[in-house]
């Protein structure tokens, strides 16, 4: 193979895996079409083509090697990746590492996630469910009670997700959970008001990746991919109220 | 609303925008300053509501100034902007009446389930032109910055 030809696949497998770890931890489109066309062009790449879906992305640029796929199957929520992606791009147009160095950052960053450790993720629930209770509807008794219930809503979702591995599944049982446990806690009368506990313990479960990013493809252009964002969105919300109104269906 | 409640809402709005960035995995260095942009927007949001101006006018101005708001720090930082727009907009959703909404709808008081339902359309479809005129302002500056230079 010749040295140009190597170079080539190079530039494509680097730009290739950047564009699915990103769209895998949710960027927006017209994010990943920016930073993969730099690294072609900060590559020595003369022209790139790119098509780039939610679902997966084709690449060609110009020289000796064809066009490539690189399919996106999974979908999850880590931004931090975005941000490393982001950051290993800009380094690389600085002329801080060469293109193989990149390429293997890349991936060894794809096979190590460095998520927030699960004890700190439970609090982060915690804080998200008690304050936003509070905040929407002023019931300051019910603080800790939501907290609790918020907290435990998000162990079910994690725990679910890490073994059956369906987002959707994971907030319908997750939502009926919180439902449920709001339900006992006011009927033991720890809690005062179901409605104030439900609405704050869900706000974990609140999809705002998807809906950002939904607006942010659509009014950019990707018909496609903002649109399919936007159904993800709207299944998420969906199952989270059928599994509160599954639970409040029984009272 | 007293100031011991405005203190409340606006602590609580910026512990909750940090703990669902946590959630999301936000990187440490970008958590502060998404918080205090959701801070602004709810602040915005609530001060609409608060003289008058309606929801949906309130939750329009609040994604407007976290949309102009993510693109500065995003600027400042070097860092994407989906990171601090995606958790300052969580306080800005629409939870009470979308629960309002299925209860309602689960107990098949229907009429009322659906000026729940018109709530949330109308609020969530504030938020999203929103971040449309904030995408307005940010490339209007890009512009402006690009003609700037050139000078």
């Amino acid at each position: 193979m010749s040295s140009q030809k190597k170079r080539d696949q190079l530039i494509l497998h680097t730009a290739l895996t950047a564009g699915r770890i990103m769209i895998e931890n949710g960027s927006e489109i017209e994010r990943v079409e920016d930073t993969m066309t730099r690294i072609a062009r900060n590559a020595g790449a003369q022209t790139s083509q790119l098509f780039v879906m939610i679902t997966g992305i084709l690449m060609a640029i110009n020289g000796e090697v064809g066009a490539q796929i690189e399919p996106v199957k999974r979908r999850t929520f880590d931004l931090e990746k975005i941000a490393v992606v982001n950051d290993l791009s800009r380094q690389f147009a600085d002329r801080k590492i060469n293109l193989r160095q990149f390429a293997d950052r890349l991936d060894h960053l794809d096979s190590v996630s460095r998520y927030f450790p699960f004890w700190l993720q439970l609090l982060a629930a915690a804080m998200v469910s008690g304050p936003l209770e509070v905040v929407f509807r002023h019931n300051l008794p019910d603080f800790w009670i939501t907290c609790v219930v918020g907290m435990l809503g998000w162990w079910v979702y994690y725990v679910l997700n890490k073994y059956i591995q369906i987002r959707f599944l994971s907030e319908f049982t997750s939502a009926a959970a919180i439902g449920l446990m709001a339900v006992v806690f006011v009927h033991w009368g720890l809690g005062n008001s179901v409605d104030d506990i439900i609405i704050g313990g869900v706000m974990p479960l609140v999809p705002g990746v998807p809906i950002t990013n939904s607006v942010r493809d659509i009014l950019a252009g990707n018909l496609v991919s903002g649109p399919a964002r936007g159904v993800e969105a709207l299944v998420s919300a969906a199952a989270i109220g059928f599994g509160i109104a599954m639970v409040l269906q029984f009272l | 609303m007293s100031i011991l409640e405005f203190v409340i809402e606006v602590v609580g709005t910026y512990v909750a925008t940090i703990a669902f960035g946590i959630l999301i995995n936000i990187p440490r260095r970008a958590l502060n300053v998404g918080g205090w942009i959701g801070v602004l927007g709810y602040v915005l949001y609530r001060f609409t509501v608060l003289w008058g101006g309606g929801y949906v006018v309130g939750n329009l101005l609040g994604a407007v100034a976290i949309g102009v708001a993510s693109l500065q720090a995003a600027k400042i930082k070097k860092m994407p902007m989906i990171l601090f727009n995606i958790p300052a907009i969580v306080p800005l959703v629409p939870g009470g009446q979308a629960y309002q909404m299925i209860k309602n709808f689960a107990l098949g008081q229907n009429s009322t389930a659906f000026v729940f339902l018109l709530q949330v359309v109308m609020i969530s479809g504030a938020i999203a032109f929103g971040f449309l005129l904030s995408e307005l302002v940010n490339r209007i500056q890009r512009r402006f910055w690009r003609h700037h230079k050139r000078l």
